[in-house]
């Protein structure tokens, strides 16, 4: 056995769509990694750091799918902890499905001899949550999805994943080469320190295209509308935007639900319980 | 390959099917059944099927066509049977098989793959569930199909509509795919009646495929209250509630007094004053009961997409401002260490 070699896919989560509802707002709007693909890259990481892994880890290499801006998240990746990047550039607001960006994936996989994959559950724009089962699916490899703890066994085969399930949580063990998709208990990702971020200025990007990866990117799903109802908080880290931007995307502003206002004391609550039958 | 069946075709079976008033024959039932056959992927758990994921039934009934069901397991007979009663199936492919008891996707995902090939269905749906979550992404690959995830409506066989931003924006999409693989949200498709139907069944093939993950153990949040996915009720609790001690101390009596289900904020879990199990949000349960009672929660957009189907929304907090009045029908601003339990008190009475 091997020191492990280890992706992780990184997707840059889209910006706001503007107030007037009718174009994606791209202008001063900060963009960020998905949290669950930070996740994943603390866990790799982690990996690393806690020589977890018996034989441990070679290279971690972060990989992304979208418009040239999202080499910022690569920059953040490797900040992190990532040692290099791949970057396959499609153009702005091009959608790429989760099953072409799982054949991008198993084609890298191939090429760069990974061992362990690992993805954040779903991404908060798309809430797919697919793309990791798909990848596990065309390599014929294991799979443990939203995992909250992961470990490996001395013999640096077996891998134990315990997974967030209906319930409760159900603990598998399976065999490298796998999959692991994190889920939001698996860590506590770190901030990259200025020194990690001046550092990862100097690590490599490697652009590459579908083409070279032999992966036809043909869409399967087409949007016919978002209706969205968008709201301002600085706060968030979800920063919203609509799937793609073509003609054939409609925006409008669904009914909101409106709050009925307040009740004085909890008698009051009581009786307006009973009268919408709610009790 | 299955043949298209494009939408004209469809809707003119469906009316001919409709003009027919008293049984319709069998002839053209599968005529139909031709066009538009979807399965209906049932969960499961101990020889106990999980009515939670009949929704598939109900989706399916949306979409017309012939409805079969799919079961895997050991000792299957008892759950096929069950199955064969739900209302609204006309067939049950049942695999007797233990391999198949945990509903691990790399040898459940070419299982269904083999039955899906053999019987030519043209929707393939299940639970948006941690079972269909895992599951069913790898059969799409191992078809070629790209899913469709979490639906919450269908307009027509290739038409269905689905939340995306966390519930802040519904998305309408087509598939161009020849099987469509979906898995539903359940609080948006009810589950199909359990009984009424009689159904034959048959068993399925067996690939037998490799599995290269075993199943170790679990642990699953023991309760007596109703099940926070399908509760009628649910109470839930957040950061306001200072610790579990509190959580257990103010929140359960109130679940309790309601016969409700318990579920918390994600503040509230990651804080460790509930199990993660209830958690109610974006990443957590989507629920949608007839009543939401939420106390020590602000509202927070992640939050508000597990719980704002809820037909009643009630509130607790002290923040007058917070944003979870603008969505709650019924707001009660104070400490909800006084009002909880006063309510409490007040719907025991």
């Amino acid at each position: 056995m091997s020191a492990l070699r280890i992706l992780v896919p990184v997707k840059r989560v889209k910006p706001r769509v503007n107030k007037a509802q009718t174009a994606v707002e791209t202008a001063g709007v900060k963009h960020s990694m998905n949290p669950f693909d930070e996740l994943s890259i603390e866990e790799s990481v982690r990996i690393r750091e806690k020589k977890s892994y018996p034989h441990g880890v070679s290279e971690i290499i972060a990989f992304t799918c979208g418009p040239p801006k999202s080499a910022d998240i690569l920059r953040t990746a490797m900040a992190m902890g990532a040692d290099r990047s791949i970057h396959v550039e499609t153009k702005e607001g091009d959608e790429i499905e989760p099953l072409s960006v799982a054949k991008l994936l198993r084609a890298v996989v191939q090429k760069e001899k990974v061992d362990l994959v690992v993805l954040g559950k779903q991404s908060i724009d798309d809430d797919a949550g697919q793309t990791g089962q798909m990848l596990a699916g065309l390599l014929g490899w294991a799979q443990a999805t939203q995992a909250s703890k992961v470990s490996f066994e001395g013999d640096g085969k077996g891998v134990v994943v315990e997974k967030e399930v209906d319930g409760g949580t159900e603990t598998t063990r399976s065999h490298l080469p796998m999959v692991v998709t994190a889920d939001l208990r698996l860590n506590e990702p770190r901030y990259a320190s200025l020194p990690n971020i001046m550092k990862a200025k100097k690590k490599k990007i490697e652009k590459i295209t579908a083409e070279e990866l032999g992966v036809d990117l043909g869409k399967r799903l087409k949007t016919l509308k978002v209706i969205g109802k968008w709201k301002w908080k600085r706060k968030w880290i979800l920063n919203m935007g609509l799937d793609g931007t073509s003609a054939n995307t409609i925006f409008a502003e669904p009914p909101p639900r409106q709050g009925g206002g307040k009740v004085e004391d909890v008698d009051g609550m009581i009786t307006k319980l009973k009268e919408l039958g709610a009790i | 390959m299955i043949p298209r069946a494009g939408h004209s075709v469809l809707r003119q079976a469906r009316t001919q099917l409709k003009r027919r008033t008293g049984p319709a024959p069998v002839a053209s039932l599968s005529a139909l059944a031709r066009l538009l056959s979807s399965l209906a992927v049932l969960e499961q758990k101990d020889g106990k099927l999980n009515h939670g994921s009949l929704g598939a039934v109900t989706a399916a009934q949306k979409l017309g066509g012939s409805i079969i069901g799919f079961v895997a397991g050991g000792n299957i007979k008892a759950v096929a049977e069950e199955a064969a009663k739900v209302s609204g199936i006309e067939k049950i492919i049942a695999v007797d098989n233990a391999a198949y008891d945990k509903g691990l996707p790399e040898n459940y995902a070419p299982l269904l793959v083999e039955n899906i090939k053999k019987g030519g269905f043209t929707h393939i749906i299940a639970g948006h569930t941690a079972f269909g979550k895992s599951l069913m992404p790898r059969v799409a690959a191992l078809l070629d199909v790209q899913q469709i995830s979490d639906i919450t409506a269908i307009e027509d066989e290739k038409t269905f509509i689905r939340p995306v931003y966390a519930g802040n924006a519904i998305a309408t999409v087509e598939s161009s795919d020849d099987i469509k693989i979906i898995t539903i949200r359940g609080t948006a498709f009810a589950a199909a009646e359990a009984e009424g139907g009689s159904a034959s069944i048959e068993d399925g093939v067996d690939p037998k495929a490799e599995c290269t993950t075993e199943w170790v153990s679990e642990n699953l949040a023991k309760s007596d209250r109703p099940d926070l996915a399908t509760a009628g009720k649910v109470v839930s609790g957040g950061r306001g509630l200072k610790s579990k001690e509190d959580f257990d101390r103010i929140m359960l009596p109130l679940a309790d007094a309601l016969g409700a289900a318990v579920g918390a904020s994600r503040a509230a879990v990651d804080s460790g004053y509930a199990d993660n199990s209830l958690q109610v949000g974006q990443t957590g349960k989507v629920v949608a009961p007839q009543l939401y009672l939420c106390a020590g929660i602000s509202g927070a957009i992640q939050h508000l997409a597990g719980m704002k189907d809820s037909k009643v929304i009630a509130a607790i907090n002290k923040d007058a401002d917070a944003p979870i009045f603008q969505v709650a029908d019924i707001g009660l601003v104070g400490d909800l260490f006084d009002k909880v339990p006063e309510l409490t008190e007040k719907l025991k009475q």
